[in-house]
């Protein structure tokens, strides 16, 4: 038997237990009785997770144990919530649940070797920016509360968005692998700050730019901090000279400034952040009931179904961090956000274990997406930073987070179980032609 | 690029350090602010879920007036009111959309188990299942408020009677009233059409008259004014002999103010008590003065809102003292209860009140005790003294003057048989012909237990008769039906 597999089995059952039993109490506060379908539902989640864990077992037997576990838990956690609040958007996210975890099996099984990926760096980029303007193709292009990042193929809405952070993640690591050096050159200094040429800041612009298409023609404030903070992370860890994380932040804030001077909507964000009060009923609504919702849950919450999260919109959504902290109270919100800052030392850990820079820049990049994200969202929902929505990876509803994030997870559990052998390789390869 | 790294994870680890921070401050330390914050809703939703507690009459055994469903809807519980309209002004609604009234607000904490004596008594209940909730007794009368009911009939008007000793309020009736089931009920469009109706209904049935709305006390007043010349001294039973008129000549006009039906009357003060001679008690007015007339009729309560234990109790009024040293005339018409003074029926009642008690005004209230669940009494309403309108020696003359005028003056239909009973009718004109009817009073005379007030407004005609024809029937029923449950 493998111990770190051994581990995770049994944190898989742990987080599995505690999502039937968030089922179960959810279920009797709203109803005052025992959820009809709880077995069904136990083995389902059971089932689902030991096919994940023996996909993993059999695909990558040497990965880090906590992060199935982990994003298990919080997809378990999302799920009881959107539940609680609209049945019909359960039984989709249950759904979506299944298509993501096939995702992360069929990811582990296809991306052997994550280097293999470096190959295909500019692929992944048209890819990437091709996802992410796709919205702004006219007759595809969907606008959904004022955000223009949805995408319909018939019936089916997607946020390419949420896929193409993870190519361009790829991108950006093998892109930064390649030209680090030479980016790292100093080519003049001003006082302390040592600065590389000038035409080497070629693609910092490019991010740069890249953000601000998205922000000013999709609406898409959180995505578009989350790609900027992506680069130059990269960049400031790639080069190892923190002179690019001082442009990245002057950039940074010349672009914000010129947002919130030029737009109404960003302006509006950062005025419901300073004062949500005075607007209450409009603007600051969404904001001012989740403090309502969070302050109600004080610290032990009003208990899984018994709180009032129908009165936050989007509460399945960008929003559910305030429904958990209502019902599970500070104690259920510090659980989530120590989950994720978990996830985030596993990617790190991962990130300085590699064996190739390529690895560890992206294990970095897919790990900063994975932190970066849910610290924006659950921030802006706390209201200790501005509002900018994004959903919270694993937990809010919607296909597309869900998939892309257990694709995002699929690279990460790659690269800690280190390169497929071949004799896996072959074994694997067999048994898909003999099932074909 | 690892050192690089392990900043970044640094520096993760504080921003989600600082978010964990600001969690401790949104749901912690400001909680309590953001929970009471009218604009969240929370708190309305948390006590409509909950279980409530029952409101029950002061009868013996008590009735239940307001008591609480488990109807099985996921929205709520049914608030079902047993007696419909007859305790709606007192007992109030609860209801979802609209939010309460009456006893449902002023004692909500009590009725949803959180009242502040209970954490003393029943601390284990902190380990225990929170759901218990406390029960509110009133001192409220079915049986005198059905009386009440009954004898005021369909006509607009309201009764209040109070034990003058504690307070104690055992009948308040308004006419028209509403049931307050049909306003709590849990389908919201019902409750909000029902609710729609009754305000568009002209007649208000909405409006507790008896304690929230207020009107020319007429002849009713004339106690105040009697108690302002006993007080001042320029008055005595003996002195002095009003003189007989058909109408007052008014200083700086050429108004007069005349009796009723034109008839001449004068005397001393028990005599123009009696037959409420307007010429007397205007007179009376102008020789004390205005300050003298305000300042009595502040102690009895005008110009302050009574600390009754139900929400938007109405004040009393009376004009300013230093508007009568340039409006004389109106302080005659204020006098005799018209113009500058309005009073709520409740005041009126009072007013007897305090002739009964020796002066004392005691704090009208209609909470007896709170119980909890097991039966135990776990609060009392401790009875204070509001405000004080005379001396007990200037009671003692007001009483026997009263008990005159029933047994010998306008107020003979108070009388309760077999009981000395004291009162005071009233007519108060409002134009066109018509005029609100009154009547006070007390009973027993010699050792009162019950003061009542009752105005039937609207009444056709306008003489000192219609408050002893109209009003006092329905004062002694209510006298007789309240004598027969106290002590």
């Amino acid at each position: 038997m493998n111990a770190r597999r051994t581990t995770e089995l049994g944190l898989i059952v742990l987080g599995a237990v505690i999502t039937a039993g968030l089922y179960t109490l959810a279920t009797l506060g709203r109803t005052a009785s025992l959820p009809a379908n709880l077995v069904p539902f136990l083995v389902a989640i059971v089932a689902l997770l030991v096919a994940a864990h023996v996909a993993t077992r059999r695909l990558a037997p040497n990965a880090d144990p906590t992060l199935l576990p982990l994003a298990a838990l919080l997809n378990g956690i999302g799920y009881v919530f959107i539940a609680r609040i609209n049945q019909d958007l359960a039984a989709l996210q249950a759904t979506w649940t299944l298509v993501g975890v096939g995702a992360y099996v069929a990811t582990l099984a296809v991306v052997r070797r994550v280097r293999d990926l470096e190959q295909y760096r500019y692929t992944f980029m048209l890819i990437g920016i091709g996802l992410l303007l796709l919205p702004l193709v006219p007759v595809l292009g969907r606008t959904i509360n004022g955000a223009r990042i949805w995408v319909s193929f018939g019936p089916l809405n997607f946020q390419p968005g949420e896929f193409a952070k993870i190519a361009l993640g790829v991108f950006f690591a093998s892109y930064l692998v390649e030209r680090r050096e030479l980016l790292g050159v100093a080519a003049r200094r001003i006082g302390p700050i040592s600065l590389p040429e000038l035409r080497h800041f070629g693609p910092v612009l490019l991010a740069w730019g890249v953000s601000v298409v998205v922000m000013v023609s999709e609406r898409d404030l959180g995505s578009s901090l989350l790609f900027f903070a992506l680069f130059i992370v990269l960049l400031w860890v790639a080069t190892e000279r923190a002179s690019y994380l001082a442009v990245g932040g002057v950039l940074f804030m010349a672009g914000a400034l010129f947002a919130i001077a030029s737009f109404q909507h960003v302006a509006d964000r950062v005025s419901v952040w300073f004062d949500p009060w005075s607007v209450a009923d409009s603007k600051g609504f969404q904001v001012v009931q989740a403090t309502f919702a969070l302050a109600w849950g004080g610290i032990a919450g009003t208990g899984p179904g018994l709180g009032s999260p129908g009165r936050i919109p989007a509460a399945t959504t960008d929003f559910i961090y305030a429904a958990i902290g209502e019902e599970l109270g500070l104690l259920g919100a510090a659980a989530v956000l120590m989950a994720f800052l978990l996830m985030a030392g596993a990617g790190f850990r991962i990130a300085t274990r590699a064996e190739r820079p390529f690895e560890t820049l992206l294990a970095t990049g897919l790990t900063t997406i994975l932190a970066v994200q849910a610290f924006i969202i659950m921030g802006g929902v706390t209201r200790l930073v501005p509002l900018t929505g994004v959903t919270l990876p694993f937990v809010s509803y919607g296909g597309s987070s869900l998939v892309a994030n257990y694709v995002l997870l699929a690279l990460l559990v790659r690269m800690s179980s280190g390169d497929m052998t071949t004799e896996a390789a072959e074994a694997i390869d067999e048994t898909t032609l003999r099932a074909a | 690029m690892n050192r690089q790294i392990r900043r970044l994870g640094v520096a993760m680890l504080v921003l989600y350090g600082v978010l964990f921070a600001w969690l401790n401050v949104v749901q912690v330390l400001r909680a309590d602010h953001y929970n009471k914050d009218p604009r969240n809703t929370r708190a309305v939703v948390r006590d409509f879920g909950r279980p409530r507690g029952q409101i029950i009459s002061g009868d013996d055994p008590g009735v239940v007036l307001a008591r609480s469903k488990d109807v099985g809807s996921h929205f709520g519980r049914a608030r079902l009111y047993p007696e419909h309209d007859l305790f709606g002004h007192i007992t109030g609604s609860y209801s979802f959309t609209f939010g309460s009234d009456g006893v449902e607000k002023s004692y909500n904490t009590d009725l949803t188990g959180r009242g502040p004596a209970r954490s003393i008594k029943h601390l284990v209940d902190l380990l225990r299942d929170q759901e218990t909730t406390d029960d509110v007794v009133l001192t409220v009368r079915k049986s005198v408020q059905q009386v009440a009911k009954a004898a005021l009939g369909n006509r607009r008007g309201s009764v209040v009677a109070i034990d003058p000793r504690d307070g104690s309020i055992l009948a308040m009736w308004s006419f028209p009233s509403y049931d307050p089931e049909t306003v709590s009920q849990l389908d919201q469009n019902a409750a909000r059409d029902r609710r729609n109706a009754l305000l568009a209904n002209p007649a208000n049935p909405l409006l507790a008259r008896s304690y929230r709305e207020t009107f020319f006390p007429g002849s009713t007043f004339k106690v105040v004014t009697a108690t302002a010349g006993l007080a001042s001294g320029k008055v005595t039973p003996a002195q002095p002999v009003y003189p007989n008129l058909r109408e007052l000549d008014l200083p700086d006009t050429k108004e007069t103010l005349a009796n009723f039906g034109n008839e001449s009357c004068g005397g001393a003060l028990f005599d123009v008590l009696r037959v409420s001679c307007n010429t007397s008690f205007g007179q009376m007015g102008l020789d004390i003065g205005g300050d003298a007339l305000v300042s009595t009729a502040h102690g009895f309560g005008f110009g302050s809102v009574p600390p009754l234990d139900l929400p938007q109790a109405t004040a009393s009024t009376i004009a300013d003292a230093g508007f009568f040293a340039h409006n004389r005339p109106l302080l005659a018409f204020t006098a005799i209860g018209q113009t500058t003074v309005r009073a709520t029926p409740l005041q009126m009642a009072l007013v007897a009140a305090a002739v009964a008690n020796g002066g004392s005004v005691m704090a009208p209230h209609v909470m007896k005790e709170v119980h909890d669940v097991e039966g135990d009494v776990i609060r009392r309403f401790r009875p204070e003294v509001w405000t004080t309108a005379m001396s007990p020696e200037e009671a003692s003359l007001l009483r026997d003057a009263m008990v005159g005028v029933v047994t010998n003056g306008t107020a003979g239909r108070l009388a309760v048989p077999g009981v000395p009973t004291a009162g005071k009718t009233g007519t108060a004109q409002i134009g066109n012909g018509s005029s609100h009817a009154w009547i006070m009073g007390f009973a027993p005379a010699n050792a009162p237990r019950v003061a009542v007030a009752v105005i039937v407004e609207n009444q056709r005609g306008a003489s000192e008769a219609t408050g002893g024809r109209v009003a006092a029937p329905i004062g002694r029923a209510v006298l007789e039906a309240a004598l027969a449950v106290t002590k």
